[in-house]
């Protein structure tokens, strides 16, 4: 899983996979995790697995926890900042009352996650009502309201960098539908509005607030009773953020592991239906193999990062030279050479666009038509409108009669024939697991495609083949190693989990490193049975 | 030796043998050929003792001369085991004539391929339906006409392209069995019976016309012992059958015949037979390069610890890159011979103070990232906590295939096979392979391919059944993701959409409608845009550059042609046959730009500064890109008159007005492009969109005031369809009165009304006998 310097200096024509595969630092996104601390937050549980039930604040802050593991892996440029409101402590540059920054040392209070910042977070539950303390901020007949004080805050540390090259995000995790319920009157009218109005300023701003509500066992928290005006949410969005009521912890924690994720689109492109009807579609990467980040060298001596500095020498005279404006190939005895401009032409055979060639049963999709990861495609009307229904029609119809698209997609990098596979919605308990759209998977061309005859060795007689007796056997084999619930994903790559938890001791200077269990081994005592 | 060189001679005589038998070739001789086939039939039991008198009574001086010469060859040839020997078995027969260029440009593909990455293969090249003949069986016992041995079987060479690039064009039609056996020959005059597995033959043809009868047996025993005769010599062959709309007019009952023929071949030898009805498909149903294919892991497929299955797991599908190509110093003087040109990349690691030194290889040390923090870590110490699983193969169980969907397949694809040999092991996977088949289920594996790799592979393993009975069935591995590889995000239902945004009944039915017709794999057709027969253009454009380049070095990258732009473009027959049903979508959906862009629309044409460090630069890559491939279809849109909708690309080039250059270059592009349509069409099938082409044109011509060019343009045509006998063409065409322009249409025509209307009757060409 090393990356050697050579990689990471591979040849400009090479670059088109690390697009395909890395994020890029472009892209930054700014989080504040706003979290509500109340006392309500503490008393209520939803139903666990055996028993265990759990509040909401330790699901809110386990889900945060998860987030983070997940992010200074993936995402490690992302910033972020913990927020609590209605707290008894306070902490925040603003000195407001009932906010409370979370954060630990050599760190920004919005700033990428650190190993300690993780580390800390996660022993947070048995300190919090020792340190931080639960209290409600917006109380009758006081003029204290915690929730503004905590948009304000929030508001304040997204202040950081333009938002021309970050996405600004508010995600505000609370159970009460109703913060300025046991108000009264003017004090109550008096209160939503500012607090609106704090709300509309931040969304001036660039910033989008996102509600993630958790739902009280016995009562359906009702995004209409207050949020959907802070949200600026009517009709159609509303339905989005209904969440349903007594979840089961599990499903709780996934809606809201999916819901601190924001859709990434990789790029925006033009589909080709037939000459004068192009759509607009953003494609999405759903599935890409998260890999251990790169390596930096270092001076062993300081610790300090250094340079690569690569050089180009004249292997014929020895002389140092810049980038030569050739490239060669072998070929008859001679040297062919080639412009960089040759080479970006031979490649560059289509428009950059996707192209409708026509449609195929989904049974034409064999098993080995497959190279790369797929991307996922869903339409916009954002700058031709029109799109999403076009694109809904042509989904159906595949759906329907199931059948897929063929398609090229003239990238300028690798030109490549692709099936766009429709997919229909799949939820489960309230949360979705597949999306509705499109899948585009990348078909090898017959260059790519080894023959069987050249695996198999050569022989004069028939391959035998098993019986109906032997066919039997096997399938009372198959019943008996059924894995019934299986969901793709829903193993820790072990290799990746071994790497983080080896660093972040490290980076603690911790002495144990911890050990990671690899969930991939097979339950051989079970298998035996 | 003795042993080898009398095995040889048993092998060579049953060709001889054979040769004497079919097809009555040697009718001065039909005694003999009588005998012959009676020692043929004792064949089977001819295998200790090989030197029979028959044989002997049959050797002549100058055979007994050349095997003492293949002898002695045969030690130097041993040499190079692994290297290809093949020869191309090439119909050349008038019904072929129209796929000649493909099959030029695929078997100097092969041959270029071959002189990049295996130099030290042998290819020899036969090509049959020739007027003449030339090739040894015909010099040794008769018969095997109109078969040209082009090029003897050689280390491959530059010539060997130049003759591909050429093939003559015959006028018989061909004898494809002949032709077999004489690439057969060949090879074994060559190579006797070593090189088992590597002598190979590939035969293109349309296999339209009958093989002759032979005078002993039916076509089928020839063809069986033929058959035989290959696998005992252990030859390969591929077979490559153009079919379809390249072969309309062909005679079903001798098609069928053949195929029957051909599928002995299949069913009793290593051939693979792929049958193609596109050029493009013939263009990627040769594997041009041939990669040795190597295990990734040997050992057991263990299903629990108890029970074990000794697999070997191939890859199925690898890349093929873009070559990389060598970086190029001119450095060298020009007079220097010897010069390498070649570039050696130096990499330097430097401390970043002031001081810049260079750090010693033994100083580094590798720092991993954790967030913004770099964690130095020795290779020792990571050696000692890293991940080390252990190597195999292990089944964590089975499940529903439709738990897996096809999207979540991670990587190309790796086949997993029985132990070859192994009949328990080829059985096992069998068994399990069939009932996962009936249950629907796949299985899931944990993999370490290879001690000390340091992460484990996660995949679906899915039932391969075997379409060959040569074949033993095998499974299919796809990797899939782990937790970490996959971002769930959510995406609004579409049922959640306004009104507006959802299809109604008609226009759902326009995309039904769609989505049945533009049908890429019809039943009794072969499939279109199949990824197994489907090349790759972009390297299909290096290898064909290079080939040119070779010749003259300025040489211009080439265009893609007809037969790969069926692969980057609708292909433009289908698009027309279904125009009612793509008009019918036009109709239904209606799209325009968004009014409310405006803000992000000065977004997205924001031209990025060069080189600024503006917060700004980086912001919007994807759009930018969205907007640059955008434009770029405009212009390729603009410029060139299409395959799709010729009309109304001459009408948007000529409505051009930012140079006055376009209106020439349309009415030119709309010649060409007419020329183009007429000399491609096939009965007719063009004629239609010809005259639409003329029509535009001729209308665009009276727009622009620009008569010449039309009415010279016409009596051109006229001309054309007299000597190609298109007289219906010409029909068509006074039908829709699209005669010259006249005066009283462009006031500098120089035809005038009566001539015009005229013009149809006095030039009609007289239809042809």
């Amino acid at each position: 899983m090393d990356l050697d310097p050579e990689d990471v200096f591979k040849d400009e024509e090479d670059g088109s996979d690390n697009e395909f595969f890395q994020q890029s630092a472009s892209s930054k996104e700014y989080v504040v995790y706003l979290v509500d601390a109340s006392p309500k937050m503490f008393n209520t549980t939803c139903p666990g697995k055996d028993q265990k039930d759990e509040t909401h604040f330790h699901l809110a802050v386990s889900c945060i926890a998860e987030s983070l593991k997940t992010q200074i892996i993936s995402r490690s440029y992302d910033e972020v900042a913990i927020c609590f409101f209605n707290t008894r402590e306070k902490k925040n540059l603003q000195d407001l009352n009932g906010v409370f920054v979370f954060n630990v040392a050599e760190r920004e209070h919005l700033d990428r996650p650190t190993a300690r910042l993780i580390k800390e977070f996660d022993c947070l539950q048995e300190s919090f009502m020792r340190e931080i303390g639960s209290q409600y901020g917006i109380v009758p007949g006081s003029r204290e309201n915690s929730l503004y004080n905590a948009l304000w805050v929030a508001q304040a540390l997204l202040r950081k960098g333009s938002i021309k090259t970050a996405d600004k995000r508010i995600l505000l995790l609370t159970n009460e539908d109703d913060p300025f319920g046991g108000l009264l009157g003017a004090a109550k009218a008096d209160m939503t509005r500012t607090s609106l109005q704090r709300a509309k300023d931040a969304q001036d701003l660039g910033i989008s607030i996102e509600l993630l509500p958790l739902s009280c066992p016995d009562e359906e928290f009702n995004v209409k009773v207050f949020y959907a005006d802070l949200l600026g949410l009517d009709g159609e969005d509303l339905v989005q953020f209904m969440p349903s009521a007594g979840q089961k912890l599990e499903d709780m924690k996934d809606q809201l592991r999916k819901r601190m994720f924001t859709r990434r689109i990789i790029r925006r492109i033009t589909f080709d239906i037939t000459n004068g009807l192009s759509i607009q579609l953003n494609t999405y990467a759903l599935i890409r193999p998260a890999v251990p980040g790169a390596i930096t060298w270092l001076d062993s001596v300081t610790n300090l990062p250094l340079k690569i500095e690569r050089s180009l020498i004249c292997e014929d005279t020895g002389a140092l030279i810049q980038e030569p404006p050739k490239r060669f190939q072998p070929y008859r005895n001679e040297n062919v050479k080639f412009s960089m401009d040759e080479i970006s032409e031979m490649k560059g055979i289509s428009t950059g666009c996707l192209r409708l060639l026509g449609f195929k049963p989904l049974s034409c999709l064999k098993d080995y038509h497959n190279l790369r990861p797929s991307t996922f495609v869903y339409p916009s009307d954002q700058e031709v409108v029109g799109s999403t229904c076009i694109f809904i029609a042509l989904y159906r119809s595949m759906l329907r009669l199931k059948r897929f698209a063929v398609a090229f997609y003239g990238s300028s990098s690798h030109p490549q024939l692709v099936a766009l596979v429709a997919q229909d919605e799949v939820a489960k308990a309230g949360v979705q697991i597949e999306p509705p759209g499109i899948n585009m998977i990348y078909l090898p061309y017959s260059d790519d495609i080894r023959d069987v005859e050249e695996i198999f060795p050569d022989t004069d007689d028939d391959a035998p083949r098993a019986d109906e007796d032997q066919i039997q056997k096997a399938a009372a084999l198959i019943k008996r190693i059924d894995m019934r619930d299986f969901s793709v994903s829903q193993f820790a790559n072990p290799a990746l989990q071994r790497h983080y938890a080896v660093l972040q001791a490290l980076a603690l200077e911790e002495d144990d490193i911890p050990e990671t269990i690899d969930e991939t081994l097979p339950d051989e005592e079970g298998l035996a049975r | 030796m003795l042993y080898r060189l009398s095995r040889f001679l048993r092998d060579h005589y049953v060709i001889w043998q054979n040769l004497l038998t079919w097809g009555g070739k040697k009718k001065e001789k039909p005694g003999n050929g009588q005998q012959f086939s009676n020692t043929i039939k004792s064949l089977p039991h001819f295998s200790v003792s090989p030197l029979s008198s028959s044989f002997k009574f049959q050797l002549t001086p100058q055979a007994l001369l050349s095997l003492c010469l293949l002898g002695a060859e045969f030690t130097r040839s041993s040499m190079a085991r692994n290297k290809e020997k093949l020869v191309l078995l090439l119909d050349v027969g008038p019904s072929m004539h129209s796929v000649l260029p493909e099959v030029e440009k695929v078997c100097s593909m092969l041959v270029e391929k071959k002189l990049i990455f295996r130099k030290n293969d042998e290819v020899g090249v036969v090509v049959f339906g020739t007027e003449e003949t030339n090739n040894d069986l015909t010099k040794e016992v008769g018969g095997y006409d109109h078969i040209v041995v082009l090029e003897d079987i050689k280390v491959v060479d530059g010539d060997l392209i130049d003759t591909l690039q050429k093939l003559p064009r015959g006028t018989v039609d061909g004898d494809f069995l002949d032709a077999i056996v004489v690439g057969m020959d060949m090879l074994i005059k060559k190579y006797k019976d070593i090189h088992k597995g590597k002598k190979r033959l590939c035969l293109i043809t349309n296999a339209v016309h009958p093989i002759k009868d032979s005078l002993e047996g039916t076509k089928e025993d020839q063809v069986e012992t033929i058959a035989a005769q290959m696998t005992a010599q252990g030859m390969k062959m591929e077979s490559v059958v153009v079919r379809g709309r390249l072969s309309q007019d062909a005679n079903k009952r001798i098609m069928d015949e053949n195929d029957r023929l051909l599928s002995i071949f299949s069913k009793q030898t290593l051939t693979r037979t792929v049958y193609v009805d596109s050029p493009t498909s013939l263009l990627g149903a040769l594997k041009t390069r041939r990669i040795t294919p190597v295990t990734v892991f040997r050992g057991d497929l263990e299903l629990s610890p108890d029970m074990k299955i000794k697999v070997w797991v191939y890859k199925r599908t690898q890349e093929e890159k873009f070559p990389t190509l060598k970086k190029y110093s001119e450095k060298a003087p020009q007079t220097n011979k010897f010069a390498t040109h070649q570039v050696k990349v130096d990499y330097e690691y430097k401390t970043v103070d002031g001081a810049s030194k260079v750090v010693p290889p033994e100083q580094r040390i590798k720092g991993y990232r954790y967030g913004p923090q770099v964690v130095p870590i020795s290779a020792a110490e990571w050696d000692a906590v890293k991940f080390k699983p252990e190597k195999g193969v292990k089944l964590l169980g089975f499940t529903d295939a439709s738990n897996i969907m096809r999207h979540y397949y991670m990587k190309d694809v790796y086949l997993f096979i029985a132990e070859p040999g192994n009949t328990r092991a080829i059985l096992s996977v069998s068994a399990i392979a069939r009932a996962m088949k009936e249950m629907n289920k796949v299985a899931i594996l944990r993999c370490v391919w290879r001690q000390g790799q340091q992460n484990v592979v996660l995949g679906v393993l899915t039932p391969n059944i075997s379409q060959n009975d040569k074949l033993p069935d095998s499974f299919y591995f796809n990797v899939l993701p782990f937790i970490e590889d996959v971002r769930e995000y959510q995406f609004p239902s579409f049922n959640s959409f306004p009104v507006s945004w959802q299809p109604n009944e008609q226009q759902q039915k326009a995309a039904d409608e769609l989505v049945q017709m533009l049908n890429l794999a019809p039943s009794g057709k072969e499939e279109a845009l199949l990824p197994d027969y489907t090349p790759n253009p972009v390297l299909e454009r290096f290898y064909r550059h290079l080939e040119l380049k070779s010749k003259q070095p300025d040489a211009a990258v080439p265009p893609l042609d007809g037969t790969l732009k069926r692969i980057t473009e609708p292909d433009p027959e289908l698009f027309f046959e279904n125009k009612s049903v793509i008009d019918a979508l036009r109709k239904h959906f209606e799209l325009k730009e968004n009014p409310k862009l405006k803000k992000s629309a000065r977004r997205l044409l924001r031209e990025k500064p060069s080189g600024s460090n503006d917060e700004d630069g980086d912001a919007d890559v994807s759009d930018a890109q969205a907007v640059n491939s955008i434009e770029k279809a405009l212009v390729v849109k603009i410029e060139k008159i299409g395959d799709l909708t010729p009309v109304q690309d001459f009408e948007v080039i000529l409505s051009r007005r930012d140079s006055p250059e376009w209106v020439g270059k349309a009415i030119k592009e709309m010649r060409d492009k007419i020329l183009g349509l007429l000399s491609d069409s096939h009965e007719g099938d063009n004629h239609l969109i010809a005259v639409e082409c003329i029509a535009a044109l001729r209308k665009g011509c009276i727009l622009e005031q620009e008569p010449e060019p039309y009415n010279n343009f016409l009596r051109y045509l006229n001309l054309y369809c007299q000597q190609k006998g298109m007289s219906n063409f010409w029909q068509l065409l006074a039908s829709r009165k699209l005669t010259l322009v006249s005066k009283s249409e462009a006031a500098d025509s120089d035809v005038t009304d009566n001539e015009a209307r005229r013009f149809f009757v006095k030039t009609e060409p007289k239809p042809k006998d």
